[in-house]
């Protein structure tokens, strides 16, 4: 399956690529598959999406998909079918207060 | 002809600022890594065009950056492409900094002071200062915040905790300052390479004699007087250290309160405060070729935490201490109300030796000889977290 992430201005900027990138990810496809091949294509992505060690989302980033919320999902959770066949991208996003 | 190449970190990027040995005019290039915050940038002794800088972000964590160009194109070591023998994983994670808790190498992480007085447990949050090596381009040593010093060998590609420091036994009683419980000072030995100094605020100073294995404090003749016992063997908040590598044994000090000086390897310190205006300050620095002038710049406190009376002036004493004479031609005297961060000072190796230092309003200051007059090189980057030189032949 071809996943399409999009990513916070600053990690683009990291990781040297545009709005949004895609994976190819063999079923099933959960936040955790999804996040481990993000890595694994872009290394310097490691630890600044997850801490190095408890693999535990930071802190002020979240996860949006299909205009869900799944940054408290469990990562074994499948992610929605529309996200699976490329349809919708999984949105991580930096959280950013108003005013 | 030399040139100098001054790394300065700021609030939101690094910017490079380089000159002939004239000083007179400079280019400016960055940001680099616009919007992250660049708590410090430093070039290898052994190889000028190795810089490392420390990439931070409360959203996004740590990220370590690697120059071989001088500052022109940047990598993060280890991080490029995926090695298929490891699984599609990197070889060497190198913007991981793990406390080493390992029963062959490592020290249980126990807990420090919190602000309330209760333990609190480490927490690994970012890396405020590198020190690369004197000799080996590959080697650096990062002091990071919850306190704690790792090195690499390999460049920045990965890091290993010195757990004998953070497991020293008085782990408990060190204890936040207000920018965090931060090793912010790493000093090397010309002299002597199993020699370092290191400072924590707050927790105070510690040197090895082992090349890391173990270290022991050496504090003894500070006094604090907002801790219960003002001369304890731990729990100061010392800002910032500086040696004239040409007398390693002599070490200056600006502590949260005091201008401190050891002359024993920091066995034992005196005050050398004397007539400067305030107590309170962040940086110091030692001329390059005359290893009693040294420079500080007062700074009002506990609250205000910037320049007093309006008027930005760096104190330069000739004397070892004790002896202060402020230096402002060149320098705002009015209306003036700016911070200089503890990392943000710095002196070049040229004949006359140049001294450079940034402010929390964006300027940063230039003296092509030793302060005697100053003039900003750029005046509106962002907040100046810190300021390095490099003198180029």
């Amino acid at each position: 399956m071809t996943v399409r992430v999009e990513l916070p201005q600053h990690l683009r900027t990291l990781a040297q690529v545009g709005r949004e990138v895609q994976l190819d990810i063999p079923a099933p496809v959960t936040l955790r598959s999804v996040l481990d091949a993000l890595e694994a294509a872009y290394p310097v992505l490691r630890g600044t999406i997850r801490d190095h060690v408890t693999q535990q989302r930071r802190a002020f980033l979240r996860f949006f998909a299909c205009q869900e919320d799944l940054s408290h999902e469990s990562p074994e959770t499948p992610l929605p079918d529309a996200v699976v066949s490329g349809k919708e991208p999984l949105l991580i996003i930096g959280a950013i207060a108003g005013g | 002809m030399s040139k100098v190449r001054v790394l300065v970190g700021t609030r939101k990027g690094a910017f490079i600022l380089t000159s002939d040995g004239k000083r007179e005019k400079w280019d400016v290039t960055g940001p680099h890594f616009a919007g992250w915050e660049m708590y410090h940038l430093k070039g290898s002794p052994a190889d000028p065009n190795r810089i490392y800088a420390s990439q931070t972000s409360g959203w996004f964590g740590q990220v370590i950056q690697r120059s071989n160009d001088g500052g022109k194109t940047w990598e993060s070591p280890g991080g490029g492409m995926p090695d298929p023998a490891a699984g599609g994983w990197p070889p060497k994670p190198s913007n991981k900094f793990v406390y080493d808790t390992s029963a062959e190498t490592g020290k249980p992480l126990t807990t420090h002071q919190w602000y309330d007085g209760t333990q609190h447990p480490w927490e690994f949050k970012r890396v405020w200062h590198l020190e690369p090596s004197l000799t080996d381009p590959d080697t650096v040593y990062a002091g990071v915040e919850d306190a704690a010093i790792f090195r690499s060998t390999d460049g920045g590609s990965s890091w290993h905790e010195l757990p004998g420091l953070r497991g020293h036994g008085t782990g408990p009683k060190w204890q936040p300052g207000a920018g965090g419980m931060c090793l912010h000072t790493i000093i090397l030995d010309p002299s002597n390479p199993k020699r370092m100094f290191i400072a924590i605020s707050a927790a105070g100073a510690f040197r090895t004699d082992d090349g890391g294995k173990t270290w022991k404090p050496i504090n003894q003749g500070l006094h604090s007087q907002y801790i219960p016992d003002p001369k304890a063997e731990i729990g100061h908040c010392v800002h910032h250290m500086a040696m004239n590598g040409k007398r390693p044994n002599v070490l200056f000090m600006q502590k949260h309160w005091d201008i401190m000086r050891s002359d024993d390897a920091g066995d034992s310190w005196k005050e050398v405060s004397g007539n400067v205006p305030t107590d309170f300050g962040f940086v110091i620095d030692v001329h390059a070729h005359e290893p009693d002038t040294i420079y500080v710049v007062p700074i009002k406190s506990d609250s205000e935490h910037f320049v007093p009376e309006g008027k930005l002036r760096v104190y330069r004493s000739r004397t070892g201490g004790n002896e202060w004479e402020p230096l402002t031609n060149g320098l705002p005297q009015k209306d003036c109300y700016v911070n200089v961060l503890r990392d943000a000072m710095a002196v070049d190796s040229l004949d006359k030796c140049g001294i450079y230092f940034g402010t929390t309003g964006g300027q940063v200051y230039a003296s092509a000889d030793a302060g005697d007059s100053w003039a900003p090189i750029v005046r509106d980057l962002p907040a100046v977290y810190s300021v390095e030189v490099q003198t180029i032949s």
